[in-house]
């Protein structure tokens, strides 16, 4: 009988409480539940986080640089939404 | 401190503890009761003033005096609509959805800045809002990426690195006025005389008047009192008004050599009181324009829902 592998679930992690999760890898396992305990064991064991989310991979929609340029491109010529494009005076460009 | 918290709670000694430590507190924490209503009403007023802030701009865009300045005014609109939805997002880590949110908006039981029911009467009130309001709120918001709650201080790292478009935006476009002809001139002085005062208003009374400040201070969720960020922004924008040749609307505004900060006249609180309990010039319009919008957006929100739930159905199938 063909083994059938585990799902598949991403890692993040909180390094420090008021920071936001970050990915850190991925692991498979059976349930939500083994996940989080595997994270630990993988991703943990040197003090490296004080909370971990698990989530399914095939749970995440993502995009994809490449997919559709004007998902994006309207990005590129807003140059009015940065601070900088505003030339002030130096007495008071400290705003 | 008095709430319905029992004192002995080892949970709550837990928390007690953590904000003690400069911990930040996270969404999966026990937090004692009076904590989640003190930052749920923080953070749902906050979330409710960047939503309502955007009419008094919003005002203007069919008028803006260039396409350059629609474009800005535009794209400062929407960063507001964004930080808005970055609030509620992160008050919901609270257990309250958006939805009871807005409601509690709609009945009047929640609140937002009483700066937004004031109206933008010229086009100088753009130039003014970004920045003495925006101005004042950056020094409130700076401030707040200390705060104790985890969501909320993460919310305010963003959203401050955004809001310094928002007040160089306005000063550049109020200095286009101040340096103008006679007449611009008069309108950007105009909209400083009626902005100045809501504008010091903001970071609300007093701190031997504040009803809630004891307690956020306490647990940290303001880092620093309402009248130390009032005489902040005060330091910041006097230089900034007398480079422009325009002049604060207070008499008693001076330079106190000794203290090294500006003295200035006592805020109107009657006003402030009258404003923010519904009688501010554009209470009522604020509120029922939101409502309106809410109920005109329904019929999108409706046809999402059905256009999903017939999708799911026909994977089902």
């Amino acid at each position: 009988m063909k083994q059938q592998e585990l799902p598949l679930f991403e890692v993040f992690l909180r390094s420090q409480r008021g920071l936001d999760h970050r990915h850190v890898g991925s692991l498979h396992a059976e349930d939500p539940e083994q996940a989080l305990e595997y994270a630990r064991d993988v991703y943990l064991r040197r003090s490296e986080g004080v909370s971990i989310w698990v989530v399914r991979s095939g749970d995440i929609t993502a995009s994809q640089e490449s997919d559709v340029a004007s998902f994006y491109d309207p990005m590129d010529d807003k140059p009015y939404r940065h601070a900088t494009h505003y030339k002030l005076p130096k007495e008071v460009d400290n705003m | 401190m008095v709430n319905q918290d029992n004192d002995n709670d080892p949970r709550l000694v837990a928390f007690e503890n953590k904000v003690a430590a400069d911990q930040r507190i996270e969404p999966k924490d026990w937090i004692p009761d009076a904590f989640r209503k003190t930052v749920l009403r923080q953070m749902s007023q906050h979330a409710h003033s960047e939503v309502i802030g955007m009419q008094p701009e919003g005002n203007w865009i069919t008028r803006a005096p260039t396409l350059r300045r629609k474009l800005i005014l535009l794209a400062k609109i929407q960063d507001e609509g964004g930080h808005g939805l970055y609030l509620y997002s992160a008050a919901e880590t609270l257990g309250t959805s958006r939805e009871e949110m807005v409601k509690a908006l709609h009945e009047g039981k929640a609140k937002y800045a009483s700066i937004f029911n004031y109206p933008a009467l010229t086009w100088a009130d753009m130039g003014a809002i970004g920045w003495l309001v925006d101005g004042a709120a950056i020094v409130n918001q700076v401030s707040l990426q200390r705060t104790s709650y985890g969501p909320y201080a993460r919310a305010m790292v963003r959203i401050c690195k955004e809001e310094s478009f928002h007040q160089r935006q306005g000063y550049e476009s109020i200095m286009a006025l101040a340096q103008g002809s006679k007449e611009q001139k008069e309108m950007a002085q105009d909209a400083l005389d009626r902005w100045w005062w809501p504008s010091l208003m903001m970071f609300g009374p007093h701190d031997s008047d504040s009803a809630h400040s004891g307690r956020s201070m306490h647990w940290k969720l303001k880092r620093e009192s309402n009248d130390v960020l009032r005489q902040r922004f005060v330091d910041q924008t006097v230089p900034q008004a007398k480079f422009l040749g325009l002049e604060i609307p207070d008499p008693d505004l001076r330079w106190n050599e000794g203290s090294g900060r500006h003295d200035f006249g006592e805020i109107d609180w009657d006003e402030f009181q009258r404003v923010i309990h519904g009688d501010g010039p554009c209470n009522r319009q604020r509120l029922s324009h939101h409502v309106q919008a809410h109920e005109d957006g329904r019929w999108v929100r409706d046809a999402m829902r059905a256009y999903e739930s017939k999708r799911q159905a026909r994977q089902v199938a």
